[in-house]
């Protein structure tokens, strides 16, 4: 068990024979994902590294069971991929596009909510369940990915690809391995975030604890606070916060286009009190996160 | 990106929303002329990228040309939260019967744009919301159905207000939710909408904030304004470094090396990616250590990118060596970014063991990696030393030379 | 002139076909070959640093006939 994706899932890659989506599309084979078809228009008859391009996604979906699509399609064009394959009915899709503008995103976003889908990002490195299946950028080459991702019971989520990787290679390095590893992507409207992952790591019995990477901007800790609270979670959650110095400079965007400090409300220093009031442990450092999980754990026993 | 108000107030007239007679003054000369032309009594309101003015003192009525002049005088040098105006809009001054409050900004929890509406405006919503939540609405608006009036009406009645007062409202509200979907605003807030004395309706101030993903998207609207290319709109102006620094990632479409903010220490950062400069740059201080910029890397850049990236950062003077450092990479790759930094460090006439105190980026093609800084001399650790370890050894190095 | 960490050299049996040459063209994702009309293949000095390893030069050529040369080993 893992959450959204295992070995026996098939997706397919939007934008295949771009620079980027022909590394993902190798790393990923080398994985071991079930890549099932391509698509760039105008290249139908072609191969990457196996995989058959076709125009359409409905040439896919027509031939084969698809449960997912990666999309890494310049941020003209994403909107259009992404209604694509919501409309042929796929119902799990990782945008690995950065810079799209929110409007469009609301808009995707809003579609697969009217077809029961659900998008992944934008601008993430996707998901991976260690040991089985990745979708997307995350973890780069197999064998790095494999150094760096180990299978066990920590599941992750994070508004930063980078540092998804970061989180898992110091768990893994202490002993600790992933049910399942989400790059949740950092602009300031995803497909999912926080709160909403919850109740799947909630019902997956090999997850035993949550590692979340977090940073200024938004309502997604909030939220997951609030979620923690209502819903009293069997998962001890550790947290770790990046950008403290940003409280000191409001108005100023650093990092992802999602961690601009629009209100008072959305500095560090508030969200971590908020985090810790729920129960959600709150590191200073990277490599205190398995030592608290560890505690955790045990006290959850 | 904010729009400054007499940008707002232009995009807004574009569209037929009711506005007052005005002018944008530069000189107390122009100001003079604007109250003339304009007759009667004029407000003359510094043109700043903040709230607080009235408080700050930057807005002022005239009753004459003469007295706007002078007080153009007095606004144009008043700071507000940190800054200077350019420029004072000078506009007619008219007896208010009811002021309102209308915004549509995005709901990132609901993924949706909403609309506020409240019949108390002029002060802060969120003190109205607080104290009178039964005069702000909030109505949230779909990205894919059409907008129709229909909603705006709702939104409205919704507060309490009937009869003309609704019927003269919802075409300004729609044009205003309009306005907020066409152009990929983050914000778009009138504040207040007036309703004079003779029964007609006019946006007193008005505030746009455009997304700067969506920029290009809009760049013939953004030129139209006359706003420069150069122009960030963040909280401060930037700095001739952060400008070269921006032309630097835009000098080539792979990856990213860019994001610069100059700050005033002595320790150049090469730093990435998203998240992880975030992390770096708060561990680098924690240690006690004094950045000269913030910077990102990421995405793959070329080898000439990071390369022109570290020239940037070791052009300052008072920069005397630098730490170079990501998160555990997957895409971006060890050896291209090795190769860059240490291009830029030779061609900066440096020494690249002399001056890079750490590289920390392990990760893809982390061999590769490691073999070009061995032959340079160049201090590295792998992902056996934390983010937080390797910033702290970088520190150490510039402490014990000073 | 080679790069600061990568020389690439061609043979000159490559260099002066022009079929093979267009292929060297296609194929690099980082544009370090260039070819002018009635002239042998040519080596872009400025891009030679930005060769990403693939190979795929290599790969599309006869064998030894072109060789990747990193300098910092």
């Amino acid at each position: 068990m893992a959450i959204l994706i295992d070995k026996n899932t098939t997706f397919i890659v939007q934008g295949i024979t771009g620079r980027e989506a022909v590394s993902l599309t190798r790393e990923n084979l080398a994985y071991g994902s079930k890549i099932v078809g391509g698509v760039t228009p105008g290249r139908a008859g072609r191969e990457v590294y196996g995989v058959p391009v076709y125009d359409c996604v409905r040439d896919i979906t027509a031939r084969t069971k698809v449960d997912g699509a990666v999309v890494c399609v310049p941020p003209k064009f994403t909107r259009d991929a992404v209604f694509e394959a919501i409309e042929n009915g796929i119902k799990i899709i990782v945008i690995v596009t950065e810079r799209i503008p929110r409007l469009e995103v609301a808009q995707m976003v809003e579609l697969a909510r009217l077809r029961g889908a659900r998008i992944i990002g934008p601008n993430c490195l996707g998901i991976i369940t260690p040991g089985e299946v990745k979708m997307g950028g995350v973890g780069g080459p197999a064998e790095d990915t494999r150094k760096a991702y180990t299978k066990g019971p920590v599941g992750i989520m994070s508004r930063s690809g980078g540092m998804t990787t970061e989180i898992a290679n110091t768990l893994t390095a202490a002993g600790l391995g992933q049910s399942t590893a989400v790059s949740i992507g950092g602009d300031a409207i995803i497909g999912t975030a926080y709160a909403e992952l919850m109740p799947l790591f909630e019902a997956d019995p090999e997850t035993k604890a949550i590692a979340i990477y977090s940073e200024p901007g938004g309502r997604m800790e909030a939220e997951l606070a609030e979620w923690v609270a209502e819903n009293d979670s069997r998962l001890p959650i550790v947290a770790f916060m990046a950008g403290r110095f940003m409280d000191e400079m409001p108005g100023m965007r650093f990092g992802h286009a999602g961690t601009i400090v629009e209100g008072k409300a959305d500095t560090t220093a508030d969200k971590i009190e908020r985090m810790k009031r729920s129960g959600i442990s709150v590191a200073e450092r990277i490599e205190e996160i398995p030592e608290l999980i560890q505690q955790r754990l045990a006290e959850s026993r | 990106m904010r729009f400054y108000e007499y940008e707002s107030k232009e995009l807004f007239e574009r569209h037929g929303l009711p506005l007052g007679k005005r002018g944008l003054a530069h000189t107390r000369e122009e100001a003079r002329e604007h109250a003339e032309q304009i007759g009667g009594p004029v407000v003359l309101k510094s043109q700043v990228l903040s709230g607080g003015r009235m408080k700050a003192g930057a807005v002022k009525f005239a009753d004459t040309p003469d007295e706007a002049a002078q007080l153009f005088d007095e606004i144009l040098p008043i700071v507000v939260n940190g800054q200077t105006a350019k420029s004072i809009l000078v506009e007619e001054k008219s007896p208010i019967a009811q002021e309102y409050y209308v915004a549509i900004t995005w709901d990132g929890r609901r993924k949706l744009p909403v609309l506020i509406f409240s019949d108390m405006g002029g002060i802060d919503i969120e003190e109205v919301a607080e104290k009178h939540p039964d005069h702000v609405s909030q109505t949230h608006i779909s990205t894919i159905l059409p907008f129709t009036p229909r909603l705006a009406k709702e939104a409205i009645g919704a507060t309490g207000v009937t009869g003309s007062a609704l019927n003269r409202l919802t075409p300004i509200v729609t044009t205003l939710v309009e306005i907020f979907l066409a152009y990929d605003l983050t914000l778009a807030e009138i504040n207040p909408l007036v309703r004079l004395e003779d029964g007609r309706f006019l946006v007193l101030d008005g505030h746009i904030d455009l997304e700067a993903e969506a920029r290009d998207k809009h760049s013939a609207l953004v030129e139209e304004l006359g706003i420069g290319a150069d122009e960030t709109r963040q909280a401060r102006p930037p700095t001739p470094f952060e400008t070269a620094g921006a032309k630097v990632d835009a000098s080539d479409h792979r990856g990213v090396a860019g994001n610069v903010v100059e700050f005033d220490g002595d320790l150049g950062l090469v730093i990435g990616a998203g998240g992880g400069s975030l992390t770096l740059f708060d561990a680098v201080r924690k240690h006690g250590g004094r950045p000269a910029n913030y910077c990102e890397i990421g995405g793959n850049p070329s080898v000439k990118k990071a390369c022109e990236l570290t020239k940037l950062v070791l052009s300052k003077p008072e920069v005397a060596k630098i730490a170079v450092m990501m998160n555990v990479v997957s895409n971006t790759r060890v050896d291209i970014v090795a190769r860059g930094v240490i291009k830029g460090v030779v061609e900066s006439g440096r020494d690249p063991a002399e001056t890079i105190t750490i590289f920390r980026i392990p990760g893809s093609w982390e061999e590769e990696g490691f073999k070009i800084l061995e032959r340079y001399g160049v201090e590295y650790c792998d992902r056996s030393v934390s983010m937080y370890e390797a910033a702290g050894r970088a520190v150490a190095k510039m402490q014990a030379e000073s | 002139m080679p790069g600061m960490f990568i020389d690439v050299k061609v043979s000159e049996a490559v260099a002066g076909d022009a079929e093979l040459s267009a292929k060297l063209v296609e194929v690099c994702p980082v544009s370090i070959f260039a070819q002018v009309e009635n002239e042998p293949l040519q080596i872009v000095e400025e891009n030679l640093d930005e060769c990403t390893l693939c190979d795929l030069c290599i790969e599309a050529m006869p064998k030894g006939a072109v060789e990747v040369r990193k300098l910092y080993e």
